[in-house]
């Protein structure tokens, strides 16, 4: 009663849960799609489904859903370690859940003679069991022993680790104390025995504490061949065609073979019941709160891989295209991947970001996604981590679960550099794939973040913005020279003797009728300016950020100063101050 | 000859044609390339916002390559130059070296200075070398003008990259002309291409362009000819987007070194991925054909 009661309030917590889930999928949005409904988003979606099953594409969703969601090819191709290990825990939990949890609807009518505790079954359900044991054993290593750097564990990892654990050893110990436990053999002796004379049921007890591990108070070996003979028959007759030898079932057998000698105690505090308990409760935990736990990638990551292997950006829907970035969210199973392979993953050393790794940044999109009222400064750390992307791709090609992290990215790019926060980092190389994407982003929204980022730095550059200021020269900041130090070519600035090479020769000098207007200081005033200890001045010329690095200046200069190198370490102080953190 | 191949990130995701050419080649020309699968970016897009997160990206790489006792190849210009002056900074600086391995440490990682970094380029021309290149030339154009384009950061700093002259620099030139091409003499072959600024100050960095490609084809090139990422990039796919946004049409499509030796060396169009391009560099087949007039 309380078993049918529990398992349908977490058979119902589920599918509500899981209705709210796939809800969220086409109530979500990030970006652009804010301006498509929830029915439209629907809609389109069983139009998308429908198109793609009548058509040829059939044949691809086959094909991804028999070697990418069956066989994990990609996981393989990752690293084969991980691969045996996630076969471990899905193929021996998805056989478990078939063959054993759901048997009454599956094992049993397709195997008319089936029984929990006749081979193969007795043995298979063991070693599905083990196989999933082995998967946690695997999974633990990985996440706690082995020190990868920048490899993150949470919270929802572990849970799903310790739910697993605990559904699986409860199960071997519920199947050991029910092995040694004399009560449950006495139930059974009570429901199947043929027959009830006392040296019958005698006989078949010594056969049972002898070949069936069975600890009885009472009956206890050495026991005479005659009565074992007996007992044997006795067994065939009542129990065999229902019963493998234990043995087939290793680790409960294992199992009960350690508790061998407290069995009878256990089995007075009515153990097997306790654990029987705890097995079916985890198990109900574990379905109730799956929709809300990593688990749910079961269902959200081989649908992204299927969605994936038939969308397209330029062709599908975008109201699809919006629903997907949201599914892909849940589709993640922070198995860190994307983090291990980054191109930009190093860059977390010094700048500290948790959002430049691909994996985390997913789960603060998670947060963003769901409209979670998030400070100007945590969104302002995300879109720096967003930011800190060199677009190679490599996270999307590896993701086992085929989420489109590049697309992702640059959708919450977008949107955040929308919302009027100046980034700095627009102002470097890092820019050049957004340039590439210029009309994705919209031509009229293109250049705003890059305003804005160079409006950042002038604001605290206040000397370029008077016109007649007069210069105070001294004191000179010694600070700021003595700073231009990260590499030791920087301070050569001190040599410069005012030739104007640096000026002559430079390509965007070069392209302006009136420099100085468009382009503030020029090189050569700006090494002067370092020499003066200007900071302000240095600091502020718009030179700095169009200059192209291509190192004419300093190649030219006849007194070897390392200009373009100067002109890198000023950005270097600018970007800091503009940071508020000098 | 084997070198650990340094992909960098424009490669892998906008110019897999860089990567297929550059093998094919180096295949035939006995050169091998291991893959370092951790390798990172050489942290040239972060040099302007943080400058020990370039080094220690760059270094990162570098101490990578030298755990497995390789040198490095790269076929990105931008990619090259910051490995290199990271490769000139931990050997110069030790504060710099100390930190930076220190920071490498915590992931078992350490540089001491024994790799060494070469341009795809440098490594035809000085370890593969002209006559076994020659060697493997099957069919050579005739006629064929190509400009050179040389980039930035091989050349300059010249103490840092040591790449070649920097003021008069020949080796790209001679590579070219092994093919039967001729390299024209243009003004602005070392110049910068334009590619640092796109996406900071398009309007510039596509003026920039421009005028190279003003140059190059009024010194009677047929193609602009690349070995960098950025470059090509820039060539190729920006220059269609100042083609559509300024209405203009320079008619000088760029292609990528490997390609144009892959082409002489009788390497099939589809390896090199000549059809990859966002301006079609045509059926350089005329170019075999002709014959001398």
């Amino acid at each position: 009663m309380f078993f049918t009661m529990s398992l349908y309030i977490a058979l119902a917590v589920f599918l509500l849960g899981l209705a709210y889930k796939v809800s969220t999928w086409f109530r979500y949005s990030l970006g652009d799609a804010r301006g498509i409904s929830t029915s439209a988003r629907f809609s389109a979606a069983i139009k998308g489904i429908i198109l793609t099953l009548f058509s040829g594409r059939v044949l691809t969703l086959l094909k991804v859903f028999s070697l990418d969601v069956l066989l994990q090819r990609k996981v393989l191709q990752e690293d084969f370690l991980r691969w045996f290990m996630h076969m471990c825990l899905y193929g021996g939990f998805m056989l478990l859940l078939l063959m054993h949890a759901l048997d009454k609807f599956i094992t049993a009518p397709l195997f008319p003679d089936y029984s929990a505790t006749i081979n193969p079954f007795l043995f298979l359900r063991d070693l599905f069991g083990a196989l999933v044991i082995i998967g946690i054993a695997v999974a633990v290593y990985r996440r706690h022993i082995l020190k990868v750097p920048r490899l993150s564990t949470h919270f929802m990892d572990r849970y799903a680790l310790i739910i697993l654990a605990i559904i699986m050893i409860s199960g071997f110990l519920l199947e050991g104390s029910k092995i040694v436990s004399h009560t449950r053999y006495q139930e059974m002796v009570e429901d199947y025995a043929d027959e009830d004379t006392e040296k019958w049921l005698k006989a078949l007890e010594a056969y049972w504490v002898k070949e069936f591990g069975v600890v009885s108070p009472e009956v206890k070996g050495p026991f005479d061949d005659e009565i074992l003979e007996l007992g044997k028959e006795a067994h065939e007759t009542s129990c065999a065609a229902c019963h493998s030898k234990p043995q087939w079932a290793f680790l409960g057998y294992g199992t009960a073979r350690v508790i061998k000698p407290v069995a009878l105690s256990l089995d007075r505090v009515s153990l097997p019941t306790i654990l029987w308990y705890i097995h079916f409760l985890a198990c109900w935990l574990g379905l109730a709160y799956l929709p809300f736990s990593k688990m749910f990638h079961i269902f959200a990551s081989p649908l992204s891989l299927l969605a994936n292997s038939v969308m397209d950006k330029s062709e599908s829907d975008p109201a699809n295209i919006a629903t997907r970035q949201i599914m892909e969210l849940d589709a993640c199973t922070h198995c860190c991947t994307c983090t291990l392979n980054c191109s930009a993953g190093v860059f977390y050393e010094y700048f500290r970001n948790i959002n430049i790794l691909p994996s985390e940044k997913l789960i603060s999109i998670k947060a963003l996604a769901a409209g979670r009222a998030l400070s100007e400064a945590e969104l302002r750390h995300i879109l720096e981590g967003v930011y800190l992307c060199t677009n190679c791709k490599r996270c999307t090609v590896l993701c086992p679960v085929g989420i489109n992290l590049q697309d992702l990215w640059f959708n919450v790019r977008e949107t955040l550099l929308q919302k009027g926060h100046p980034e700095l980092l627009t102002l470097s190389p890092l820019s050049f794939y957004r340039g590439l994407m210029k009309d994705d982003v919209g031509r009229d929204k293109y250049g705003d973040p890059l305003d804005l980022a160079r409006g950042a730095i002038q604001a605290i550059c206040g000397f370029m913005k008077g016109d007649d200021k007069v210069l105070p020269l001294t004191p000179s900041d010694k600070g700021f020279k003595s700073g231009l130090n990260l590499s030791a070519q920087a301070n050569t600035y001190s040599v410069c003797f005012g030739c104007e090479t640096c000026t002559t020769v430079c390509p965007v000098v070069a392209n302006y009728e009136n420099p100085e207007e468009a382009l503030g200081l020029l090189p050569h005033q700006i090494m002067h300016s370092c020499g003066l200890g200007l900071k302000n001045f240095a600091l502020g010329s718009k030179m700095l950020w169009d200059c192209l690095t291509c190192y004419q200046c300093q190649e030219q200069c006849p007194q070897g100063v390392c200009i373009t190198d100067v002109l890198y370490e000023l950005k270097n102080e600018a970007v800091e101050l503009a940071r508020g953190r000098p | 000859m084997k070198f650990a191949l340094f992909l960098g990130c424009n490669i892998p995701a906008r110019l897999t044609q860089y990567e297929g050419s550059a093998r094919a080649v180096l295949g035939e020309l006995g050169v091998g390339l291991e893959e370092i699968k951790a390798f990172n970016c050489c942290g040239y897009p972060v040099r302007n916002i943080d400058f020990r997160s370039f080094l220690l990206s760059s270094a990162r790489n570098l101490a990578l390559a030298e755990k497995e006792n390789l040198n490095v190849i790269s076929l990105c210009k931008c990619c090259y130059g910051s490995l290199k002056k990271a490769e000139h900074l931990m050997r110069e600086d030790v504060s710099w070296r100390e930190e930076i391995n220190r920071m490498l440490e915590k992931e078992g990682l350490s540089y001491r200075g024994d790799t060494q970094v070469k341009h795809l380029l440098s490594v035809l021309f000085h370890d593969v070398g002209v006559e076994a290149i020659k060697g493997k030339i099957t069919r050579s154009f005739n006629g064929l003008q190509i400009a050179a384009q040389y980039g930035c950061h091989v050349l300059r700093p010249s103490k840092v990259v040591e790449f070649d002259d920097p003021v008069a620099p020949s080796i790209f030139d001679q590579l070219v002309e092994l093919t039967g091409a001729q390299s024209v003499d243009w003004p602005m072959r070392l110049e910068c291409c334009g590619a640092p600024l796109w996406g900071i100050n398009d309007e510039l960095s596509m003026d920039l362009t421009q005028k190279k490609l003003v140059a190059g084809k009024e010194s009677g090139a047929d193609l602009v000819c690349t070995a960098c990422a950025y470059c090509q990039i820039q060539f190729d796919t920006v220059q269609k987007i100042i083609h559509s946004s300024r209405g203009t049409n320079h008619h000088l499509p760029a292609i990528l070194y490997p390609q144009l030796l892959g082409l002489c060396m009788g390497i099939d169009r589809e390896s090199l991925g000549l059809a990859q391009h966002q301006l079609p560099v045509g059926d350089l087949e005329d170019f075999f054909a002709r014959k001398d007039s």
